[in-house]
């Protein structure tokens, strides 16, 4: 088995450079068939290596080094185990998913933009899996810096709209500020301890000394931050919904934004080491799952609504690897690819029938056109929500009850946030799905239910959400822990059990199951609607204008930013550099249009001229010492 | 007679050569300055080639030191005649061309 690991990144590589080089000669079926095939066929090695895992444990399979220099060494080398697998069944089978999904949803595009499109998302695959298959932090650093690119160029995939470009920039810089952290993090384990490989790192990790492990784990927390769109970071994460659908289902959604997350999980032994690191974490994802929930609350473009929901659940994942729940956080990262990547390609079905229309006041009443969207989506709300035994559920439920454990005080802060989201999933669903329909009669007359390549996926991780979560059952309900047995030889498991433990998931589970009923009701009372304003105005204009976040960024460091670049440029470089240079050219100029006079063409100062020097330099040779000892005298 | 002499009369010649060259406009008599100044050189020469073959004489009365300084002497003859009669020739053509032999004529070829 071993030998088949390099081939899970190999073919989306072999996917990218095919549809990349030869996408103006294949054919769109071509395309379609290559690009999702390699990542069905990494999907097939993924299982096969997962079984092989589950049997025999991790392996790590060196390759070549990467960086030899005397005894310091960068091993180009795959680590697979049982954390590592489980992303790359995510990746892999998420992933196959909303390929199959995207050769549907981009059918419109010009083949030569539709192969483009296709060898971006295997090189995004590929990258990813780089990601999460290096045996040390360099790779990581590598894959991490490969997703960012390829997340920029899926952004601006629509390249000749502007503010989409904006958007991709956004997104790229922001990214930027977070690997910066991380970079510095890998250089601080690097001189600390001499290497980046994973299992000496976590070895030698308890000789670093406390500050030490402290700056460490707060730096690598840094570039999740980035990546993982999080408080102050996350404005980037909402702009992304510029690229197509399915970009934000597979990358904003699904797997890149948990990148974040897989680091700090497999950096679970050097946070251990430092709690200060830990709370860090756990407030930071906790205050963003709560400002970003609030932000969902009233927002109108139906992608928006469900980006800030992406950043409100990865937001969960991070207090609960806070919390110190590690494989409670990689659970989360499951069912949240499923049910989110799920809403995202509901969501690009819904655009796809309202021919490209985003914005939900315009929608309404879909259900009986889009039957398949309705279910799948609805099942999506529902995980989301954390309706009862769906996956999200269960994943949510165990944060909640690890958070409890480690505070009561986070716990109810989480609770508040949990409800937020069920109460925004909800709006969003009775305003696309019920009430009247508020579009104008061509979109009416234009909706229809998209084809099978679309709604497979759909129904699939609607499964999936729905019963992705068994895997784990709570202690109220028998409790085995499937996941957390397979997980604990990389992350150690911290789920509290015991009698008290279940009786507060029975409390849990009838708070959830009667606060969603109440939730669904009163929502389906106030945007199931035939009529719907979207004036807002005081508090939910301030939700609604995103606490004006990107305003106050964009007034404190854009443009002060801006201001030192224009001065920058109008005083250092036109008037200084510049000067420099053009005086230099002026005094050239003027010095030969005076020296050009000597050469008046009058024979005889020619010849005044040469019998002068020859003068001077007789004058000169006869009384070299005297000028001799003189210069010497000076200098 | 000594050599102080001849040295002295050759730098006389040549100031005055350098003098007219620098001095005049007319161009034939800029040529005569500049023979002048040469004709300064080859006096030196000979005296030099003079001077050195007497005292070699004393010690050797087989000798001819210096005797090379007076071949050159005549090298520098024909050579000057060469370029008088080349100079002559530009002179001529210049004559022919400006009705002048004012050198400062010859600035027109300026810009």
């Amino acid at each position: 088995m071993i030998s088949l690991i390099f081939l899970v990144p190999f073919f989306p590589l072999i996917g990218f450079l095919i549809n990349g080089l030869f996408r103006r000669s294949l054919s769109k079926t071509a395309i379609s068939i290559i690009g999702s095939g390699v990542i069905l066929l990494s999907f097939i090695i993924s299982i096969i290596l997962f079984f092989d895992v589950k049997d025999n444990g991790g392996i790590v399979v060196h390759y070549f080094n990467f960086i030899n220099v005397e005894s310091f060494q960068i091993p180009f080398a795959f680590q697979v185990d049982q954390l590592s697998v489980i992303f790359l069944l995510i990746i892999t089978g998420v992933g196959f998913l909303i390929h199959l999904y995207s050769t549907s949803y981009m059918h419109a595009e010009p083949t030569e933009h539709f192969g483009r499109y296709f060898s971006y998302l295997n090189l995004f695959v590929f990258s990813m899996l780089l990601l999460v298959l290096g045996a040390n932090y360099v790779i990581m650093f590598i894959g991490w810096e490969g997703v960012g690119l390829c997340s920029y160029l899926l952004i601006g995939f629509w390249f000749k709209n502007d503010s989409y470009n904006y958007a991709a920039t956004k997104a790229f810089v922001m990214n930027r500020i977070g690997d910066l952290g991380f970079l510095l993090a890998i250089f601080w384990i690097l001189n600390r301890l001499g290497t980046a490989t994973y299992t000496e790192v976590f070895q030698q990790a308890s000789s670093l000394s406390p500050s030490d492990a402290t700056a460490i784990t707060l730096l690598l927390f840094v570039g999740a931050v980035g990546k993982s769109a999080q408080i102050p970071l996350y404005t980037w994460l909402p702009d992304a919904m510029a690229g197509p659908t399915p970009v934000s289902a597979l990358i904003h959604a699904a797997t890149m934004v948990t990148a974040g997350i897989y680091m700090i999980a497999r950096s679970n032994v050097l946070y251990s080491l430092s709690h200060l690191s830990r709370d860090v974490v756990a407030i930071v994802g906790l205050a963003t799952a709560i400002l970003a929930a609030t932000i969902a609350l009233y927002q109108n473009d139906f992608k928006k609504v469900l980006a800030y929901s992406t950043v409100s659940q990865l937001g969960f994942m991070f207090l609960a690897l806070g919390v110190g729940a590690y494989t409670t956080g990689v659970f989360h990262v499951m069912t949240h690819a499923f049910f989110k990547a799920l809403l995202f390609l509901g969501a690009g079905s819904v655009i796809h029938a309202m021919n490209g229309e985003q914005d939900i006041t315009k929608m309404g009443g879909l259900r009986k056109k889009l039957p398949i969207t309705f279910f799948t989506f609805l099942i999506g709300v529902l995980a989301i929500s954390g309706f009862p035994f769906t996956s999200g559920f269960i994943s949510k439920d165990e944060i909640l009850v690890a958070t409890y454990a480690h505070s009561p005080m986070l716990f109810w802060f989480a609770v508040f946030a949990a409800a937020l989201t069920a109460i925004y999933m909800f709006r969003l669903l009775m305003l696309v799905f019920y009430g009247g329909f508020r579009g104008t009669h061509e979109q009416e007359h234009h909706l229809h239910e998209s084809p099978l390549a679309m709604t497979i996926p759909l129904i699939v991780l609607a499964i999936l959400s729905a019963v992705g979560g068994f895997v784990q059952l709570p202690e109220a309900f028998g409790g085995h822990h499937y996941f957390n047995d397979f997980l604990s030889p990389v992350v150690p498991a911290e789920v509290p059990e015991g009698a008290g433990v279940a009786t507060k998931e029975y409390y849990l589970l009838g708070g959830t199951a009667v606060g969603l009923i109440i939730i669904a009701l009163a929502t389906y009372k106030l945007f199931a609607v035939k009529k719907f304003t979207r004036v807002y105005t005081g508090f939910k204009k301030i939700l609604a204008d995103k606490w004006y976040i990107d305003e106050l960024y964009n007034s404190i460091i854009v443009k002060p930013l801006n201001s030192i670049a224009g001065f920058l440029n109008t005083v250092i470089d036109k008037s200084i550099i510049d000067g420099i240079v053009n005086g230099t050219g002026r005094f050239v100029n003027y010095s030969a249009r005076q020296l050009r006079l000597l050469q008046s063409g009058q024979v005889g100062n020619y010849i005044l001229f040469m019998v002068l020097s020859i003068t001077v330099l007789f004058l000169v040779f006869w009384n070299q010492e005297i000028i001799l000892a003189f210069l010497q005298k000076i200098f | 007679m000594p050599i102080q002499y001849y040295i002295a009369l050759a730098a006389c010649l040549f100031c005055i050569g350098v003098v007219g060259v620098v001095t005049r406009r007319n161009a034939i008599i800029i040529f005569m300055c500049i023979e002048l100044m040469l004709n300064a050189v080859n006096l030196l020469l000979v005296a030099f080639s003079k001077m050195h073959y007497s005292s070699a004489l004393a010690v050797n009365t087989h000798t001819n030191a210096g005797i090379d300084a007076q071949l050159f002497v005549f090298f520098i003859m024909v050579v000057a005649a060469a370029e008088v009669s080349v100079g002559l020739a530009i002179i001529v053509m210049m004559y022919r061309n400006v009705h002048s032999v004012d050198i400062n004529f010859l600035n027109r070829l300026k810009n």
